[in-house]
């Protein structure tokens, strides 16, 4: 779902060091993503060396998701080439025909997870959702599991769990019923309710947004939270006293697509071809925390070793998480989230 | 004499009918160009109020596929959580209105009564905050309220209480947060009909014996309630619709309608979803606003439409 991470100022610096660059129209293709440090990673690591390559110019522009593409769609109006959006909208989007259909004979999608290849869409990055918790509270013996997480007695304290990220939290939830992270899919998403249900009295806080949940840990307003590990990582390197680890982490994929109706669509295609490819995906954790879709990345010798123990998508790490699985989403996000909102605002 | 009186009064006749004529027709001159002049008004008006809104509502009367269906509105009734947004919504906007009244009623009175210059400086004050973004005065209540904020640590090292107050994240944080933002729509027009009662009705009421409560009873009390009644319909309307304040001070536990509608936009995938959202918050505060008119009688709404 909808991310809102937007910077304008990134995509304004962007476009500006772009078109400082002279290329002819056709080779200019326009590129959205969240904004912030994370498409300022992107840029270092993706978009600038493309644009090298290709002898193209990438202007870059900030997304909501799924709601702008459709818009952009449906009137007529697509100004996007490529863009970025969670793996669960890029699955819903293909459903409702929002995007045009990709050339694998041009992207080679080997390394990257069947799950996240698609006719229209493809994985591009991973976010990952952790426990969180304050070691000024617990000292090392906080809660390590969800079911830690869900056990109020023996870990006495403040609690936040994703409100706007239904289906985050029910991955969380039915970890918490003690189901093996590689049963999680499909979700039961009646049992996961049920779980939900046992917590929701011990919920200080539903988070609606990356920021505000690391707000709630980082002024103490909570002990423990369902958080993303970017999240996670800065307040760590701000100094917070937190303490979380990957274990149980519900990894979640960002994609890419190319909006329907684009006019330089051949070129973006190649672009794309140039943004999963190992050598590019190996840049983005060099830069920010979000690990590569393409696992080949790893073997690019570009990642020094003690940093790939920290990335999420490592092989070691993707062994330790739950891969949330966007078309089981697709088919269930509506009814599984009205269920889950009627539950938290009761 | 006869004829003479007789064409007189024939000219006389004619006269007047020609003047009425002429009186006609030149009221007829005057609307047509009070229309030509309002037309640009009107027109505006039309684009920007009217169209929009008619858009809005044709496009609630559509479901996914883009069929004439009444399932946008159906879904308030199927889905537990709008009933309870709904409810929420309009509990926020009347404890705010209310604390508003409570905070603003004083405040305003107290600036009618300064020296123009005293008033003119705590006016400021009222007025600053005003001026001041919604996001950053309700970042700042946040970290003023929140558990180890301001107010409950220092309580907490005065040994007043033991425990944090749960002021943030939840019900109270957000009547807090925006009675702060909705006081001054409500002082401004109080202060403004404050200032404009005649204070020879004061002094002849005093004159006449009664003490100084009586007076401001019997007197000040009744004048300043079409300024007051301005002030709250105002707050509660802007309350309606807020949207920052209870997504950031609420925890998430409080969810008003505005946030709502963001939610049912990004889940469904038709603009009718969201739209018909829009159109119950809209019918049901036209119907209150109208409640209120009938309400508070003619007085009031004779002060609005003098205005």
């Amino acid at each position: 779902m909808t991310k809102r991470l937007c910077i304008h100022g990134m995509a304004v610096a962007g476009l500006l060091a772009s078109v400082a660059v002279p290329a002819s129209a056709a080779d200019t293709i326009t590129v959205a993503s969240w904004g912030g440090t994370y498409q300022e990673a992107q840029t270092k690591a993706f978009f600038d060396p493309t644009a090298k390559d290709l002898g193209i110019t990438i202007k870059q522009d900030t997304t909501n998701g799924l709601d702008d593409v459709r818009l952009q769609v449906t009137g007529n109006a697509v100004k996007w080439d490529i863009t970025e959006l969670g793996a669960d909208e890029c699955a819903r989007g293909s459903k409702e025909g929002l995007f045009e259909k990709l050339d694998y004979n041009v992207i080679d999608k080997s390394g990257i997870n069947p799950k996240l290849v698609h006719d229209d869409w493809v994985g591009i990055s991973y976010t990952s959702v952790v426990l969180i918790y304050r070691t000024d509270v617990f000292g090392d013996k906080g809660p390590k599991t969800w079911a830690d997480f869900w056990d109020v007695e023996k870990f006495p304290g403040r609690r936040a769990l994703s409100g706007s990220q239904s289906t985050e939290t029910l991955s969380v939830a039915a970890l918490a019923k003690g189901i093996p992270i590689d049963k999680v899919y499909p979700v039961d998403i009646d049992g996961a309710l049920q779980s939900v249900d046992k917590i929701r009295g011990h919920i200080d806080a539903w988070w609606t947004s990356g920021a505000q949940a690391m707000q709630l840990v980082k002024d103490g307003e909570v002990d423990m939270a369902s958080i993303w590990n970017g999240r996670a990582g800065t307040l760590k390197k701000e100094g917070a006293p937190v303490s979380f680890t990957f274990d149980q982490g519900v990894l979640t994929a960002d994609c890419m697509v190319i909006p329907k109706g684009s006019k330089n669509k051949d070129i973006a295609m190649k672009a794309l071809a140039k943004f999963v490819s190992p050598d590019l995906q190996a840049n983005l954790p060099l830069y920010v925390d979000n690990g590569p879709a393409n696992e080949k990345a790893f073997e690019t010798g570009k990642i020094p070793p003690e940093r790939i123990k920290d990335i999420n998508s490592s092989p070691e790490n993707v062994k330790k998480q739950v891969l949330q699985d966007p078309a089981f989403w697709r088919d269930t996000l509506v009814e599984a989230t009205e269920k889950f909102n009627n539950l938290i605002q009761q | 004499m006869s004829v003479a009186s007789a064409s007189l009064d024939h000219d006389g006749r004619s006269g007047g009918a020609l003047n009425a004529d002429a009186l006609r027709a030149d009221a007829r001159r005057e609307s047509h160009g009070t229309l030509a002049l309002l037309s640009p008004g009107l027109l505006l008006v039309f684009a920007v109020i009217i169209v929009p809104i008619g858009w809005l509502f044709w496009l609630s009367l559509f479901d996914e596929t883009g069929q004439l269906s009444a399932s946008n509105y159906a879904r308030f009734f199927e889905q537990a959580s709008y009933i309870k947004t709904f409810v929420t919504t309009f509990k926020v906007a009347f404890v705010v209105t209310g604390a508003c009244v409570l905070f603003g009623y004083p405040l305003a009175y107290m600036l009618s009564q300064l020296p123009r210059r005293a008033a003119g400086v705590c006016l400021i004050f009222v007025i600053l905050p005003f001026w001041t973004s919604v996001l950053v005065r309700t970042y700042a209540w946040l970290v003023i309220l929140q558990r180890k904020g301001l107010v409950n640590t220092w309580l907490m090292d005065l040994g007043v209480i033991s425990q944090p107050l749960p002021l943030a994240n939840n019900f109270a944080g957000v009547v807090i947060g925006m009675t702060h933002i909705m006081l001054p729509f409500l002082v401004l027009p109080l202060y403004a009909s404050m200032k404009s009662i005649d204070t020879d009705c004061l002094r002849a009421a005093m004159n006449l014996g009664a003490s100084p409560s009586a007076t401001f009873r019997q007197i000040f009390l009744p004048l300043s309630l079409p300024g007051l009644a301005s002030g709250v319909v105002i707050v509660f309307v802007l309350c309606l619709g807020f949207f920052v304040t209870p997504a950031l001070m609420g925890g998430g536990k409080v969810i008003m309608w505005a946030m709502r509608m963001e939610q049912t936009t990004s889940l469904y995938s038709n603009w009718g979803a969201g739209a018909a959202l829009g159109v119950v918050l809209l019918a049901v505060t036209l119907a209150l606003l109208g409640l209120f008119h009938r309400l508070l009688g003619a007085r009031a709404t004779g002060v609005w439409s003098r205005r």
